[in-house]
């Protein structure tokens, strides 16, 4: 009985215990809630002003929707739907983000692979030299993708912005799926080749399958990162607009049209944060084995 | 990274007889799946950087003029975009530091809670979001007028705890029988004895200005060893006559009123109600003053211009934190959670306090994860652009303007100048290749 008592302890501590704790420990928890209210707020406080009228918004701050709930209307919400762009940019921004994230992920898959696991000379040279790609700000592509789009006429259009996230995805891609790639234990690929399995055939069975935690990790990274990005659809796009674009072309009047802004800016985080709190793991793995990006 | 063959390990595969043995089907095979990367990598990203170090030793009408580096010289005498290196510079000088340092603080301070996860999750979260989202969730919180912004309103509560508001703003004498100012009180230019009434007009406050409270004034009765008066805004549409309370005209409701002795020694103090009356009872024989208290008319908070031209550059770093800890907690928290527990525990039980662990201990087995949270950081922060475009108005732009904003306004946004946005965008790799160099001496050692 005695020796049972004294192992059960750290699991079921006295009350007083953990009281006594928890007094220890209340500076502490005080600043930690703090700081997490301070993460918590602004986010909570831009979707209550979208639910606030623009006649309301000019003489009540989004807290006072606390204290009269009355304040709050989805009518924002529902003439955004039917009066404006912004569903038709969602759709827009819904294209670019699963083309920007397929297409990355099989390049790099492929490249990935024969980095790892298909001897060749300059084998390391090249997977250096993606290495050196990590950093290169896409600001230096910009210009000549510009006029190049324009030469081939492909400018402004969901499939031209869908290549260059394809290309400015593949450095980071190819330097996290090689490195798990290569961690696939070398007995399981030689068995197969010595069975005479095609590498392509080994590429699809055995390497896709193995490699799926880093490509699902990869795939929640691009698909925010192309969710997100504002920079790349605004120099190659006019008509073409993700709701990025679509918001950026109302700033303008910030102010004027909060009511069209801020329902407008908390649709495009509702698709991100929906993937982050079901993936949150995958994503601060893929952080994780990438920060050196 | 350890099975992979090193490169002076490499078989001789060119040597090997064409179509025969194991290096030559792995020539062709690296050869089919290395092509979709080299053709995205060789059109979008080599061919590019090539482009666009040539064209930005031209001019802004094409390849047909050459500047030299005209270009170059430009971008340190250009005003704006000389503004634009200065707040870069401010940028990389405190950002990446104050992002890992608060990314170790948070890292180490939720070990010690038991809702960690959830503390990680909230910090963590505005990384989901695009940085030109959470531009505008800050902007709406940087908002100036305090009814407004909650950054501006949760100052304003707190000053008000301590410093006491009146009930209106400004103020004038309504007429010449009243002398004074909203500095020093207004007072009636005659004294006052007991049983005689103190009417105290006030003009040129705005309607907006009184309190929702205040009623219809009303010209008040003395009695006795009373004082009786009223304090009120004495206008009404049409003018109507100074001095003299008129139908729809409000009393000033909160007024703080003081009853001075002739020796300027303050009896009695009190407050007006909503119709702007106010009484001094039990008042000694004698003459006095009645003034209206400056602290009536202190000023109200008017806000901090957060996106003004001075704090803008500041308040968009704030909002960047925001994003930027979390990743920095998560990656440092991974360390963390490596590290060897037994060497803590050694040096607690040799008698280190927990700083000294701290800071002889955890931060310097930290150290590798530390910096590259800082040069991951380092880089992000060169290329920032979303954030600054969202958050700050269109008046302090270029207040808040950055390298890769100016890189994108002297070649898209109106200015259409490709040889100095080239010249911009070949500055900006130039900043990044030092971080380049040790990523490829790093993993030319691992690989």
């Amino acid at each position: 009985m005695a020796d049972m008592a004294i192992e059960e302890r750290p699991q079921s501590e006295t009350f007083a215990a953990r009281l006594g704790r928890a007094f220890a420990h209340g500076p502490l928890n005080l600043f930690l809630i703090f700081v997490g209210l301070a993460w918590l707020v602004p986010t909570i406080g831009l979707f209550l002003t979208s639910l606030l009228s623009p006649g309301d918004f000019i003489n009540n701050g989004w807290w006072k929707v606390f204290s009269h709930p009355s304040l709050a209307t989805f009518k924002n919400y529902s003439d955004l739907w039917n009066n404006t762009d912004i569903p038709h940019s969602l759709i827009t921004t819904t294209e670019i983000a699963i083309g920007g994230t397929v297409l990355p992920i099989i390049v790099a898959a492929l490249a990935g692979y024969a980095l790892a696991w298909v001897d060749f000379p300059g084998r390391d040279w090249l997977f250096i030299v993606v290495i050196g790609l990590l950093v290169v700000p896409l600001q230096m592509a910009l210009i000549p993708i510009f006029s190049l789009y324009n030469t081939f006429g492909i400018f402004d259009t969901v499939f031209s912005l869908i290549l260059f996230h394809t290309a400015f995805a593949l450095p980071f891609a190819i330097f996290l799926l090689r490195n798990f790639f290569i961690g696939i234990p070398k007995d399981i690929l030689e068995s197969a080749r010595i069975d005479g399995a095609s590498e392509a055939r080994i590429f699809v069975k055995l390497i896709l399958p193995l490699g799926l935690p880093a490509i699902a990790s990869l795939a929640i990274f691009q698909f925010l990162w192309t969710w997100n990005d504002l920079l790349v659809a605004l120099t190659l796009g006019r008509n073409t607009q993700p709701v990025t674009v679509a918001i950026f072309s109302q700033l303008r009047q910030f102010g004027a049209n909060i009511e069209l802004i801020a329902p407008a800016a908390f649709l495009s985080m509702v698709v991100p944060l929906a993937v982050f709190f079901a993936f949150q793991r995958y994503f601060a793995e893929g952080l994780l084995a990438g920060s050196v990006k | 990274m350890s099975s992979s063959g090193s490169i002076t390990a490499e078989p001789p595969v060119l040597e090997a007889p064409p179509n025969a043995g194991p290096g030559a089907r792995s020539y062709t095979n690296a050869l089919v799946f290395l092509a979709p990367a080299a053709f995205f990598l060789g059109v979008w990203v080599l061919y590019p950087m090539i482009y666009t170090v040539a064209r930005s030793f031209f001019g802004r009408t094409g390849f047909g003029e050459f500047v030299g580096i005209d270009n170059y010289k430009a971008l340190f005498e250009n005003d704006v975009i000389l503004k634009s290196i200065e707040n870069s510079a401010i940028w990389v000088a405190i950002v990446p530091a104050i992002i890992t340092a608060l990314g170790l603080i948070f890292a180490v301070l939720t070990e010690r809670v038991r809702w960690s996860v959830a503390f990680k999750t909230v910090v963590f979260m505005p990384m989901a979001i695009s940085l030109f989202a959470t531009g505008v969730i800050w902007h709406v919180m940087y908002l100036k007028d305090p009814s407004q912004g909650a950054i501006n309103a949760t100052i304003g509560g707190v000053r008000s705890a301590f410093v006491s508001s009146g009930p209106i703003q400004d103020a004038q004498p309504s007429s010449p029988a009243i002398v004074g100012s909203t500095s020093k009180g207004f007072s009636l230019k005659t004294p006052v004895h007991p049983g005689q009434v103190a009417l105290i007009g006030l003009t040129g406050i705005p309607p907006d200005d009184l309190p929702a409270s205040a009623k219809q004034a009303v010209a008040p009765t003395a009695t006795g060893s009373e004082i009786d008066g009223v304090v009120w805004r004495d206008f009404s549409p049409g003018g109507g006559t100074p001095g003299k309370v008129e139908p729809q005209e409000l009393g000033i409701p909160g007024a703080t009123v003081a009853l001075k002795d002739t020796s300027g020694k303050t009896v009695q103090s009190t407050k007006t109600g909503d119709d702007g009356a106010f009484t001094f009872k039990d008042v000694a024989a004698g003459s006095y003053t009645t003034t209206v208290a400056p602290s009536t008319f202190s000023s109200a908070f008017g806000g901090v211009s957060w996106l003004g031209s001075k704090l803008i550059t500041p308040s968009i770093i704030i909002a960047y934190i925001w994003v930027w800890a979390g990743f920095a907690m998560v990656v440092i928290g991974a360390g963390l959670a490596a590290m060897p527990r037994d060497v803590l525990e050694a040096a607690r039980t040799d008698g280190a306090t927990e700083w000294q662990v701290f800071r002889r201990v955890t931060v310097p087995l930290l150290a590798p994860v530390l910096s590259v949270v800082f040069i991951t950081m380092l880089i992000n922060v060169l290329k920032v652009f979303d954030i600054v475009v969202s958050i700050a108005p269109g008046s302090t732009q270029s207040d808040a303007s950055v390298i890769a904003v100016q890189m994108w306004r002297q070649s898209f946004g109106g200015v259409n100048d490709f040889g100095l946005g080239s010249a911009i965008a070949v500055f900006l790799f130039i900043l990044v290749i030092p971080v380049l160099m040790l990523n490829v001496r790093r993993f030319r050692r691992e690989v």
